[in-house]
């Protein structure tokens, strides 16, 4: 595209529109996050500006006086574990689809990606009923046991298709050299998807993040709350909002995750491409 | 995870060759690899999906064990109740309207997007936070920003003397503007991943096309119309029923932005099945209310298959 001044201009016109509609809730809650309570909650204050100094206090008191940090510590615990055991189911799958299955491979990926589409909120009743019967309710084992239901499917999909840009040549040479099929793929396979793989892991884990419903129907302890069901539920008390403390939560949250998505953006994006044009 | 040998020729014992050899054969392999998937999924997804729907045709009850099943009565059930009647509707608006939206605004998006320019990163940053928050956490900060006292908007409108200052617009507490607000959570959630796939599929169109038609006589609407949009297509509808399962099966938004309220002039049928099934107690009736969600989701997996077999999809 050949750049002229006046589509370049618009270009930046459209650009900061969007990034301002995008971005607005965010800035607006880190705004807040340092209003003291009189500025905030006095009717008749411009809500633009710091009517009094901006104070760290909103801050102090979500991180020091409320369970913040043990959501936080209980979703990083549960993320954690839920990577490694979508690691351990996804990734011998995947290969399987991509190398071992032939014809079938692609009606696999399909089906993975069919699983994929069955939401939560269809499945939550049954699972609920489950998770009771295991006497995990108030756990977050419950939510380790489930969500790779949310995650495995996806990564899978995902791997398939990084899978099949290394060329078969690779493992095939490495089992000429005696390597059995399984020591040829961790030697050869696995470390040129190491990309492919990190992606993975980061999705996974933001996708664990991001479920709210399993996490509310199924725990109801403070203690055991993940981020995104304790910050909404635990934080308002009856219908007390403690608005800064929520906004810098809300604040604390979005911008590593927004980071750590940024970071692998492209090659997610090329992910999505592999799987959804081959199936 | 079996060793190599140490050194090439070496001899092995013997039982552990014959499970190399059989792992060395594709078709144990293969199935082998892919079982622990394959069997998780089916117990937790395979089952309880089927479950799902026994509990539908059922009296079943989050307080006991038993069941018994009673035909069809909990559907009628569920049909009759006007807030049922009212969650199907605004499932189905919620997810059009904010869909439409996401269209023409990720087209957009993925244009300006998809030229290289400084500062792309903070910009695409930016773009990407209403995607990449978890859909709670950003949906309470909507819930802030639409605060009926405190709100900019209002304050701003104030100011405008569009609204009389001291009263506040109930953007969460009047249905249409609450409906409104709902809608537009939605799409902005959801546009970022869209306007990232268009993107994707703008630069995979090989720009020889372009410049081909340009030599030809071809101008910009022209090109955009016959050669980018066509090629676009595909992705783009890949883009579209992603956002559509996002919202037609979200409750996070609606549970938290308005409780399914003013009334019951928001509720959806995810957030009126937990209600029912959890809050309620009633695993028959939330059952029923979520299987009504089923339909929509075959007809995006029919897409999606028709899609990958190849089969042109207008």
């Amino acid at each position: 595209m050949r750049s002229r001044p006046l589509v370049s201009i618009l270009r930046w016109v459209v650009l900061l529109l969007f990034a301002l509609v995008c971005a607005f809730p965010f800035a607006w809650a880190a705004f807040t996050m340092f209003k003291s309570n009189d500025d905030l909650y006095t009717v008749g204050h411009v809500p633009f500006f710091y009517n009094s100094p901006p104070t760290l206090d909103n801050l102090r008191v979500l991180l020091t006086e409320t369970a913040f940090g043990t959501f936080v510590v209980n979703s990083v615990e549960i993320g954690v574990i839920v990577v490694i055991l979508t690691l351990l189911a996804s990734v011998p799958a995947a290969y399987a689809i991509a190398r071992l299955t032939g014809q079938w491979g692609g009606k696999l990926a399909m089906l993975i990606f069919i699983i994929y589409l069955v939401p939560p909120t269809l499945l939550f009743l049954p699972l609920s009923r489950v998770v009771a019967d295991l006497g995990l309710q108030d756990s977050i084992w419950s939510l380790v046991l489930v969500y790779p239901t949310l995650t495995a499917p996806f990564s899978t999909w995902l791997l398939v298709g990084f899978f099949r840009t290394v060329p078969r040549d690779i493992e095939e040479q490495a089992m000429v050299d005696g390597y059995s099929r399984v020591g040829a793929v961790v030697r050869t396979v696995l470390p040129l998807a190491v990309p492919g793989i990190l992606t993975v892991v980061i999705f996974t884990f933001a996708l664990t993040m991001n479920d709210f419903i399993y996490a509310v129907a199924f725990i109801s302890t403070s203690s055991q709350m993940t981020v995104s069901a304790g910050v909404p539920t635990e934080l308002i008390r009856g219908d007390v909002f403690f608005w800064q403390s929520l906004m810098a939560a809300t604040v604390l949250v979005a911008v590593p995750v927004a980071l750590a998505y940024n970071l692998f953006l492209d090659r997610f994006v090329k992910g999505l491409a592999l799987g959804g044009v081959k199936g | 995870m079996s060793a190599p040998p140490a050194t090439r020729g070496t001899v092995i014992v013997e039982e552990s060759v014959r499970v190399h050899h059989l792992l060395d054969r594709d078709s144990v392999l293969g199935p082998v690899l892919l079982a622990p998937l394959m069997i998780y999924l089916a117990a937790l997804v395979g089952v309880p999906l089927v479950t799902v729907f026994v509990y539908a045709f059922s009296d079943a009850t989050t307080g006991s064990e038993s069941f018994s099943f009673v035909g069809l009565e909990t559907f009628q059930r569920t049909l009759a109740d006007p807030v049922f009647q009212g969650a199907i509707r605004n499932t189905i608006v919620f997810t059009v309207l904010s869909q439409i939206i996401v269209i023409v605004l990720a087209t957009i998006l993925g244009f300006v997007m998809s030229a290289d320019f400084k500062g792309k990163w903070i910009v695409r940053f930016l773009i990407l936070l209403p995607w990449t928050t978890p859909v709670a956490l950003s949906a309470l900060a909507w819930l802030w920003m639409l605060d009926s006292l405190f709100s900019p908007f209002n304050w701003i409108l104030g100011q405008l003397h569009a609204v009389p200052i001291g009263t506040p617009v109930a953007w969460l507490g009047e249905n249409n503007l609450a409906v409104g607000s709902v809608v537009a959570l939605q799409a902005w959630r959801t546009m970022p991943l869209a306007a990232v796939i268009l993107m994707a599929g703008l630069t995979s169109i090989p720009p020889e096309l372009n410049e081909q038609a340009e030599v030809d006589g071809a101008g910009f609407w022209r090109r955009l119309f016959d050669i980018t949009f066509p090629l676009l297509a595909p992705i783009m509808m890949v883009a579209i029923l992603f956002g559509i399962v996002a919202t037609f099966t979200d409750m996070a938004a609606v549970y938290i932005l308005t409780h399914g309220g003013p009334g019951n002039a928001t509720q959806v049928l995810a957030s009126w099945s937990f209600y029912t099934g959890i809050q309620g107690g009633s695993l028959a009736q939330g059952a029923a209310i979520g299987v009504f969600m089923f339909p929509v989701l075959v007809g995006v997996c029919i897409l999606m298959l028709r899609r990958a077999s190849g089969v042109e999809v207008t």
